[in-house]
């Protein structure tokens, strides 16, 4: 049995809120004086009619309410060589947990074993100076980083090549874009070789060919066998990178598995994302005549799901109740990412039902269609005999996840870095390997 | 294989000096760093650092030496007044950036790890430069009244050990430095007041005024319990031969000194370890 890289054992840590209220020394001696004296420190705060926060604060450190758990007895390993993702809503404790990985601040109680060099990423340009050329920073960044100054020396190269900054070197980052100044930084960064690598939002910084870039060379780091913590919002990319994750909610761990099962129960427990979604009737989108009851994305058996792998089929069942005999009208789901339509399902006739009641409709998107995305759907039922009458017509109604795990028999095939598109369909290819003629 | 242990309530007297010196690379950059950053887009560079001590040195002579006519040992006033200015400066320099290690630092230190104590060690061997290139200009001072003038200096042996007294003075800084950072991440009234203390502290030492000034015992107790006052004045001894240094002044000063430093250390090795969580 290998050793964990990281082993986390009951890890917490806890903030004094009272202990950054008495703000001077003063305050502070004069606080200890009247405690010493056995008088209620209270009484002479509120005497000289300090702050009504400070006074609350006393108060709160006499309730004994001035704690806060910013985590909370986590526990968890993570083997050499895997990439773990770790997610959960803002102030769920993660940024607290890097910190405390990467030695910024200690923890409250627990304890945490790691083995391995570890090199933490939470900022890119930690340490430049503003009067130094980028030559002198990549040497300032790079130590600052745990890399030793031969190490620099021998990467040296490849980090300007990275950087395409090549003529500016010698110029001093505070004349810099924040385009260069961030490639110059990234740059530095991406040679850093660490056998553990902790990394937060990193890739929340700069334009979209940046991020791609980011993605890229996390991969290359996730292929190289490294192990790497990795926090982030991105969902696609800690599917696509992370072969575990880690939920944290409100400090406390909430499950750790596969990055699929882990990033669903995300989706669908804590963040917009859900599998299915029903109405009440006073509620329910439409006119008296048709409305939408519920929306469900399923797997082709039928089971609903938030995630899905690029290779599965997605199926979307619509529910709607007709309360007007003989209405025909027809169904229409737009599937919507990164901010624009990507394509749209229009039903191809027309149906009349002779009854009122609940009815369905399913529509199947084949598989190894939908990119690496989470797609949003609008739904409309309409009529379109003559004049063109909408009875439903439903925005932003679900929205799901869709994957490329790297199993295999994508349109990825063992390509691995960003790939462009609101879809992505498998396509046949046919090249040459001789030259014709 | 490099293992880290992570846990709550490590003992404040562990300092991880191994680490430091895996650092060593950092602490050089670093230095590095303060001495080039400062004088891009200067024109006189290093030689601020000389303009500086030297114009100290000529207000002093005028005012305290012409003016005041304070007492110089029989020293000439020009080296009098220089010897105390270039150990002071470096004592506050060493000082001055260990004490706003943490807090300038606040935000490359809450992104990213490396030991702490770095920073003001860094200061420490970035004012060592500055001082070097004073001490020339002292020593050529020194010289000219020395050689071409009838002064009545006479340089003891002792002058040999000069290093040591730099030690002992970029120590006294340090540990003066490390307590104020320490202090300073929770309490701000302390930068406030580091200016002005500072200045108040040279009146204090023997910088201005020599110590064989001070004749009453009590008084001689506060003088020695100051450990700068027996560098600067053992500094006189070796160079010009005069002064009130005793065995026991060196003795109470060196004591102090590692009081100070030992203790500042500890202080701050304890401070820095969650001082992110309060600034």
């Amino acid at each position: 049995m290998l050793e964990p890289a990281i082993a986390v054992r009951n890890l917490s840590k806890c903030y004094q809120l009272g202990a950054i209220s008495r703000h001077t020394l003063v305050d502070e001696v004069r606080y200890w004086w009247h405690k010493a004296r056995g008088r209620d420190p209270r009484e002479h705060f509120g005497k000289i009619g300090h702050s009504a926060t400070e006074a609350r604060k006393v108060e709160a450190e006499k309730d004994g309410a001035q704690e806060f758990w910013a985590l909370k007895d986590v526990s968890f390993d993570v083997q050499p060589g895997e990439v773990v993702g770790l997610i959960g809503r803002n102030g769920a404790g993660k940024s607290t947990l890097l910190k405390i990985l990467s030695r910024i601040t200690e923890p409250t109680e627990g304890e945490a074993l790691i083995n391995g060099r570890v090199g933490s990423l939470l900022e890119v340009g930690t340490g430049f100076h503003p009067e130094l050329t980028g030559r002198e920073n990549i040497y300032m960044n790079g130590t600052i980083l745990g890399m030793k100054k031969a190490e620099i020396d021998a990467k040296y190269d490849r980090i300007v090549e990275f950087s395409e900054l090549a003529k500016f070197i010698d110029t001093p980052v505070k004349r810099y874009s924040s385009g260069m100044y961030v490639r110059l930084a990234f740059a530095v960064a991406a040679h850093l070789e660490p056998e553990i690598l902790v990394i937060d939002e990193v890739l929340a910084v700069g334009d979209a060919q940046f991020q791609r870039r980011c993605l890229g060379k996390m991969e290359e780091v996730s292929q190289a066998g490294r192990t790497v913590l990795f926090v982030s919002h991105n969902m696609p990319a800690i599917l696509r990178l992370c072969s575990k994750a880690v939920l944290l909610d409100a400090g406390r761990l909430v499950k750790m598995g596969t990055a699929e099962d882990v990033v669903s129960h995300y989706l669908t427990t804590m963040a917009e994302a859900q599998e299915s979604r029903v109405w009440s009737a006073d509620a329910a989108p439409g006119t008296s005549q048709l409305r939408l009851v519920g929306v469900s994305v399923t797997k082709s058996d039928g089971t609903p799901a938030a995630v899905f792998n690029v290779t599965e089929e997605v199926s979307v069942r619509l529910r709607y109740c007709v309360a007007e005999a003989n209405l025909g009208f027809r169904c229409l789901v737009a599937f919507c990412t990164q901010g624009t339509v990507a394509f749209a399902g229009v039903e191809p006739q027309e149906t009349v039902r002779e009854r009122p009641g609940v009815y369905s409709s399913v529509v199947t998107i084949p598989a190894n269609l939908l990119s690496e995305n989470e797609y949003s759907l609008n739904v409309s039922l309409f009529a379109s005999r003559g004049v063109k009458m909408h009875f439903v017509k439903a925005k932003d109604v679900l929205s799901f996840q869709v994957a490329d795990p790297l199993t295999g028999g994508s349109a990825r095939g063992d390509y691995v870095e960003g790939y462009a598109g609101v879809v992505r369909p498998l396509l046949t290819w046919q090249t040459d390997t001789k030259p014709s003629e | 294989m490099h293992r880290t242990h992570i846990r709550a309530n490590q003992p404040w007297w562990r300092i991880n000096w191994r680490e430091i010196v895996e650092y060593r690379d950092l602490l050089w950059m670093l230095t590095v760093r303060d001495l080039t950053a400062v004088y891009k887009q200067t024109i006189l560079g290093p030689l601020w650092f000389i303009i500086q001590p030297l114009s100290t040195t000529l207000v002093f002579t005028v005012i305290f030496g012409q003016v005041a006519r304070i007492s110089t040992d029989g020293i000439p006033k020009i080296v009098f007044y220089m010897s105390g200015t270039v150990l002071w400066n470096y004592f506050a320099g060493c000082m001055t950036q260990g004490a706003s290690s943490l807090t300038v630092n606040t935000n490359v230190l809450s992104k990213v790890y490396f030991p702490r104590l770095i920073i003001p060690l860094s200061g420490v061997l970035s004012n060592l430069a500055h001082f070097t290139l004073n001490l020339v200009m002292l020593l050529g001072f020194y010289l000219y009244f020395l050689i071409f003038t009838a002064s009545s200096m006479a340089p003891r042996w002792e002058l040999v050990l000069f290093p040591l007294l730099v030690l002992q003075c970029a120590a006294i800084g340090l540990g003066v430095g490390l307590w104020v950072a320490a202090l300073t991440t929770k309490y701000r009234d302390l930068r406030f007041a580091l200016t002005f203390l500072t200045q108040l502290g040279m009146y204090a030492t023997p910088i201005v005024w020599p110590a064989s000034q001070v004749a009453r015992p009590a008084m001689r107790i506060l003088l020695w319990s100051n450990p700068l006052s027996f560098v600067v004045e053992c500094a006189r001894w070796m160079l010009a031969g005069t002064g009130t240094v005793t065995p026991l002044a060196a003795m109470v000063s060196v004591s102090v000194t590692l009081i100070l430093l030992v203790s500042g250390l500890l202080v701050f090795n304890r401070v820095q370890r969650t001082f992110v969580d309060t600034i």
